[in-house]
């Protein structure tokens, strides 16, 4: 009982620092009440359907910014999509450097461009890192035999 | 937790709705595409989702066959939820081309957009949709929309 315990308020700690880090925002809370016992894997689901996305896209990102001439409405495409997603999932931090990205696209500022890209990916692989932390977590405790603490 | 029981994912050979509307949702996002469509079973609602306007058109009956005036599905559509911004059609275009249908323009159509741009929104409306939603959408912006629903009958 005591490992369950535990577990759970690891859990509990954990969720509560991406949330205070500005990782995730209430968009996440509303994505877990969607979960039930007719699709107990939702959560994970959509967040797996989010890292395939966006892996895609910062590839498409990443070849529109090194063409000779580059195609901003083609840049800001992709950026849209991306902000879409990430605010669509909770993910803030990624979401917000996609609002900084689109307004160097509408500028057709290369270097800003370029940066927002490597912030993006910097914020995406982290926010990736921790929501596997987050599942794995999760994880553990059902191993365990208890439940997942409902974060309100 | 809502007690509402999801439905069958598969509209196929479908009867009467009974009181679980059927919507069509579209959007050319795969995340949203799956939110909306969880969103919308948890509120007791049939769903097929449609990647762009194009396939909704043609779900819808209303695609480049116009000869084709019924409903292939075969399953009466209440309701169409649709993105604004997609490439190729946009959710306005959408909007208009079935309030242009004389088959389809009483179904209520529903825009979601991320952007707050009041000129859009009013002119969304000014084309007869009933309802603008901000996205990113929440399980009680749908629950609203599901009691609008019913005021209207479907």
């Amino acid at each position: 009982m005591d490992v369950i315990v535990q577990l759970q308020a690891q859990f509990v700690e954990y969720t509560t620092s991406l949330y205070r880090e500005g990782f995730l925002d209430d968009q996440f809370t509303q994505l877990q009440k969607l979960q039930d016992e007719s699709n107990p894997d939702f959560v994970v689901e959509v967040v797996r359907l989010f890292f395939e996305d966006s892996e895609k896209l910062l590839n498409n990102l990443a070849t529109a910014l090194q063409q000779q001439c580059v195609d901003y409405k083609q840049v800001d495409a992709h950026v849209h999509q991306f902000k879409g997603s990430s605010s669509s999932i909770g993910a803030q931090r990624v979401k917000n450097v996609c609002v900084a990205f689109r307004n160097y696209c509408e500028e057709k500022n290369l270097e800003g461009c370029l940066r927002c890209l490597q912030q993006a990916k910097h914020e995406y692989y982290l926010m990736k890192s921790k929501l596997e932390t987050l599942f794995r977590l999760e994880q553990e405790i059902l191993a365990a035999g208890g439940s997942v603490p409902m974060m309100t | 937790m809502n007690a509402s029981f999801s439905s069958s994912s598969s509209s196929k050979g479908m009867m009467d709705h009974g009181d679980q509307p059927h919507v069509l949702a579209v959007d050319d996002n795969l995340i949203d595409r799956k939110i909306v469509e969880k969103l919308l079973k948890n509120s007791a609602c049939k769903v097929t989702t449609a990647e762009n306007g194009l396939r909704a058109l043609e779900y819808l009956g209303l695609g480049d066959d116009q000869n084709n005036t019924s409903n292939v599905s075969g399953l009466k559509v209440n309701l169409i939820i649709t993105d604004y911004c997609m490439p190729g059609m946009t959710g306005y275009e959408l909007l208009k081309k079935i309030k242009e249908s004389s088959v389809m323009k009483e179904v209520p159509v529903v825009i979601m957009s991320s952007e707050n741009i009041p000129t859009r929104i009013n002119k969304c409306l000014e084309e007869g949709a009933k309802m603008f939603m901000l996205k990113p959408i929440k399980q009680s912006d749908v629950k609203e929309l599901r009691c609008q629903l019913m005021k209207y009958g479907s």
